[in-house]
């Protein structure tokens, strides 16, 4: 069985892999690419561990096949800190102790931007709806949904 | 050990810094479990039973072993069989030879999704293949899920050696029912005789999973020269190695495990599933293995905890007094022994001031997954039924739950049912935390009620290594052989920052691989923060003693002149001005010529857990229409001791009480007539998500644990065993419904509706 030949861009860098059919753009993220920030928690789109922006749009990236990422831009947790300059999410996550294990996390973070990329100024209630995908086992996400809100304020410049 | 200082006296204790490892988890650096990858490595998979109960006519490997790009095969022929033996390496009662049989069948399958054969391949695809062209040839017998099923007389046994424990005389022929436990206290019978009011109940739990984001997962890779090394994720790689040394007939020396970052446990990842055939697969292969389950695996395979029928009989004067309390509590094991009925029966009454105690517990087998612990093992099942009915005894009474509680309420001096005296515990300072709160007095509209209740655990201390070493510029490392599930790293950083005087920011706490750190017990039992957290401040107490020994040599002054202070050597009191300060890094530079490297070492097994006590408050919303259940608003109120990082208590708290929301309101195991699970994946067995739950109010009462520096005791577990009840006394304040059964989904809540008002 050959592989398919993909190029894609990833956090702003064009990116080339080899693949197979069957593979998931998840999987090709961690195996072809070794980018194992974004987490396999279920495969089936439930969880949100593996949660990427394809071309702006939110998507869990264990339902979309590799070859699918072909002429895409793709987000994953990777590219969320500038540098050293950790993304306003990421920051207020620190601060505010929004997670324990930490296995959720990427997905989550990776969820909360696209979120303030469209909308700088949710209510608490939208961010609890827009994270609903986002499974968090340990912190009963009271300090996620705060981080969010903070991490918004600071976005808005408050 | 006398308690250092009080609330305000602290530098780091009790601030809320950013944690060590946060960087790496926000940036998706941290390498869990199936982050790792070796060269050469080969994608291991697992053979598993279709059938809930068989006996295993044959298992034919050789198609599988043909197959190109097959490198390994495993049965349970590639074990060694283990003679029944306790173990007492994870958490909860344990047996090697229950554990052998559990991560690969022997001659039965014992439930679905047991595994029969592992393979090793040079990719998924292959392995994927293997695992279908093994040929196993089954002789389906009947088989029993429900407990009170696998308890009656003429149910299928799983164990043709099991006979009852606990029982004189020993019964004569084998059951499902592993072990009778019985605790009781003064004379239940003439208490129950001494009631006004006697209240008799029935309880019904599903078995839950911990339902941890991250599947289990490892390398393994054996090496020619018999040496082993694991890297997973796990709750503790002390637990790991033990376990796969026995199961694989090897020197506990020849393995050595290095701890993953874990994505979660609760209890969970306190035993082995895949390490044992990962290890065996790299041994015949001579490749390194990975083997990473998938979430319908977890469902099928792991976990959870039991479900559970309980009894409950409580008597009362008129005035609220309990004369008398009993209970039955009968729990899955699933299919080897070893449910938390022991546990449960010591939680049940635990809370209370009581004469007259009884309490029965059954440890049952059946056909579903072995049951693994799961946060407060045991105590969520008693509580949930002890709690309903006395919210009801209070009704009936016309009291205020928290009143009849404070009424019957263990304080200093109470005799537990289990035999200990309480001494220091906080749970009436919940109590009255509770009745202050405004939330207590807040008003409800329509279709709304609140509901109380509360809870206990043990917690636990136990064996726990750490060092603490100074490095040549007057930072430090702290090293312990703990994995850190929620942020222990920081807690331990802060501990011996707090000893040494310095900021926080200059301590670099790690956790050492089984051969870089001596033993520790695992991560579970709320004992990380009090036990670990102990010898790590009495290492960084030596340590500091022996600064002052460095300073004093440096200084030409007699140790005695010396005290510690904000990091630095100062003179004592009895003789001020004596010499400048001489700060820890001026110390640190100077090592190698007073004497050599600074560092210390705590080897000890932590006594003085102090048990911890919970009160929660929790507001619903029921529609009618529907049954759904909205939770409006929670307080959990908790005896925490001293918060080493409030943020991380608190976040327990918010997390237990999420967890104990969804056994509540959702989450359950269902199985079709065949003893097949019908809901192993997040889409069926609903957790509960951000939408589902409004913020969580976590207030930390402090009573100081004398036992521990710092006055720490657990914190982790307590949070999950109020929440079931305090959900259902709050929907039968909402509804006048008393549900029983759990989870209290809309399905249940709203037929429970209807019979009430048809």
């Amino acid at each position: 069985m050959s592989k398919h030949h993909v190029s894609t861009t990833i956090n702003g860098e064009p990116v080339e892999f080899l693949c197979e059919t069957q593979q998931t753009l998840l999987d090709a993220l961690r195996d072809e690419l070794q980018l194992t920030g974004s987490k396999e928690g279920c495969s089936s789109g439930d969880c949100g561990a593996c949660s990427v922006i394809v071309d702006g749009r939110l998507v869990c990236s264990c339902l979309m096949l590799a070859v699918e990422a072909e002429g895409r831009r793709i987000e994953t947790i990777e590219g969320l800190a500038q540098g050293e300059r950790l993304h306003p999410v990421q920051k207020h996550f620190l601060e505010a102790a929004a997670l324990q294990c930490g296995f959720c996390t990427p997905g989550l973070l990776v969820a909360a931007k696209a979120l303030l990329d469209r909308n700088p100024s949710p209510t608490e209630t939208e961010a609890r709806y827009w994270l609903a995908g986002n499974l968090c086992r340990c912190t009963g996400y009271d300090k996620v949904i705060r981080a969010v809100m903070d991490a918004a304020a600071e976005i808005r410049g408050e | 050990m006398a308690t250092m200082g009080t609330q305000g006296q602290f530098k780091v204790v009790g601030t809320r810094p950013v944690r060590p490892d946060g960087v790496e988890k926000v940036t998706g650096r941290a390498a869990f479990g199936a982050d790792l990858s070796l060269p050469g490595m080969l994608v291991g998979k697992v053979k598993r039973s279709p059938h809930a109960h068989a006996r295993i006519v044959s298992i034919d490997v050789e198609k599988a072993r043909a197959l190109p790009g097959v490198k390994a095969v495993v049965t349970a022929a590639d074990f060694p069989e283990i003679a029944s033996e306790e173990a007492f390496v994870g958490e909860g009662p344990m047996n090697f030879r229950d554990l052998s049989c559990n991560c690969m069948a022997r001659g039965k399958v014992l439930y679905e999704g047991h595994a029969v054969a592992a393979v090793a391949a040079t990719s998924s695809a292959i392995a994927d293949a293997a695992l279908d062209l093994i040929e196993v040839v089954y002789e389906p017998l009947p088989h029993v899920i429900d407990v009170e099923a696998a308890m009656a007389p003429g149910a299928p046994l799983l164990h043709d050696d099991l006979i009852t424990q606990g029982v004189d005389p020993a019964p004569r022929t084998p059951s499902n029912v592993a072990k009778r436990v019985h605790f009781s206290l003064g004379d239940v019978e003439a208490g129950f005789r001494a009631a006004q009011v006697v209240l008799e109940r029935r309880y019904t739990t599903k078995p839950v999973h911990q339902a941890y984001i991250e599947p289990h997962a490892c390398v393994a890779s054996a090496g020619a020269d018999g040496q082993c090394q694991i890297w997973c994720s796990s709750q503790g790689q002390f637990m790991v190695r033990a376990y796969c040394a026995k199961l694989l007939g090897l020197p506990i020396s020849s393995i050595r495990v290095t701890p993953a970052e874990i994505g979660g446990g609760f209890g969970g990842k306190t035993l082995v599933y895949l390490e044992p055939l990962a290890l065996a697969l790299s041994k015949q292969s001579g490749r390194p293995v990975k083997m990473v389950m998938t979430r319908e695996e977890v469902f099928r395979a792991t976990g959870p905890t039991s479900g559970a029928v309980v009894e409950v009989k409580i008597g009362a004067t008129r005035n609220g007094k309990i004369t008398g309390a009993q209970a039955v509590l009968k729990y899955q094991a699933g299919a080897f022994p070893g449910s938390p009925v022991q546990p449960g029966c010591m939680a049940a009454f635990a809370m209370y001031d009581l004469d007259n105690v009884s309490v029965t517990g059954y440890d049952v087998v059946c056909n579903r997954p072995k049951v693994a612990a799961y946060r407060a093992p045991g105590a969520p099942i008693a509580s949930f039924a002890v709690e309903s009915c006395l919210d009801e005894l209070a009704r009936t009474l016309g009291l205020d739950p928290i009143a009849l509680r404070e009424k019957n309420a263990a304080k200093d001096g109470t005799r537990a049912v289990y035999g200990p005296i309480w001494k220091d515990i906080g749970y009436v300072e919940t109590l009255q935390a509770a009745k202050k709160h405004a939330h207590y007095a807040a008003p409800l509209g329509p279709n709304q009620g609140r509901g109380v209740a509360s809870g206990f655990w043990f917690n636990i201390g136990g064996e726990s290594t750490a060092e603490v070493h100074i490095n040549e510029d007057g930072t430090a490392v702290v090293v312990s052989g703990n994995p850190d599930i929620g942020g222990s790293r920081a807690s331990m950083a802060m501990m011996a920052a707090e000893v040494l005087g310095i900021p926080v920011e200059r301590v670099r706490p790690i956790v050492g691989d089984t051969s870089s750190i001596g033993y520790s017990f695992l991560t579970g039992g709320s004992r990380v923060t009090f036990a670990t957290g102990m010898a790590v401040v009495q290492a960084a107490q030596e340590v500091v003693g022996e600064l002052k020994r460095r300073a004093a040599l440096i200084l030409d002054v007699s140790p005695e002149a010396i005290e510690w202070r904000d990091g630095a050597a100062v003179p004592s009191d009895a003789d001020p001005g004596r010499f400048a300060p001489l700060p820890l890094a001026a110390i640190a530079l100077k090592a190698g010529r007073t004497g050599g490297p600074i560092s210390a070492k705590a080897s000890i097994n932590a006594q003085g857990a102090g048990p911890g006590f919970a009160t929660h408050l929790c507001d619903v919303e029921v529609d009618p229409e529907t049954g759904q259940v909205k939770i409006l608003r929670y307080t959990a109120i908790q005896d925490v001791g001293r918060a080493i990082h409030p943020s991380y208590v608190e976040g327990q708290i918010q997390g237990g009480v999420a967890q104990g929301i969804g056994w509540a309101l959702n989450e359950e195991y269902i199985y079709d007539a065949n003893g097949r699970l019908e809901n192993p994946g997040f889409l069926d067995y609903r957790v509960p998500v951000a939408s589902d739950l409004p913020m969580i109010e976590a207030v930390m009462v402090e009573v100081p644990n004398p036992r521990h520096p710092f006055g720490v005791r657990g914190v982790g577990e307590v949070p999950i065993v109020p929440p079931m009840a305090a959900v259902a006394n709050a929907i039968h304040a909402a509804t006048g419904v008393r549900l029983a059964d759990l989870p209290m989904s809309p399905p249940r809540v709203l037929a429970a509706i209807t019979r009430a008002t048809t």
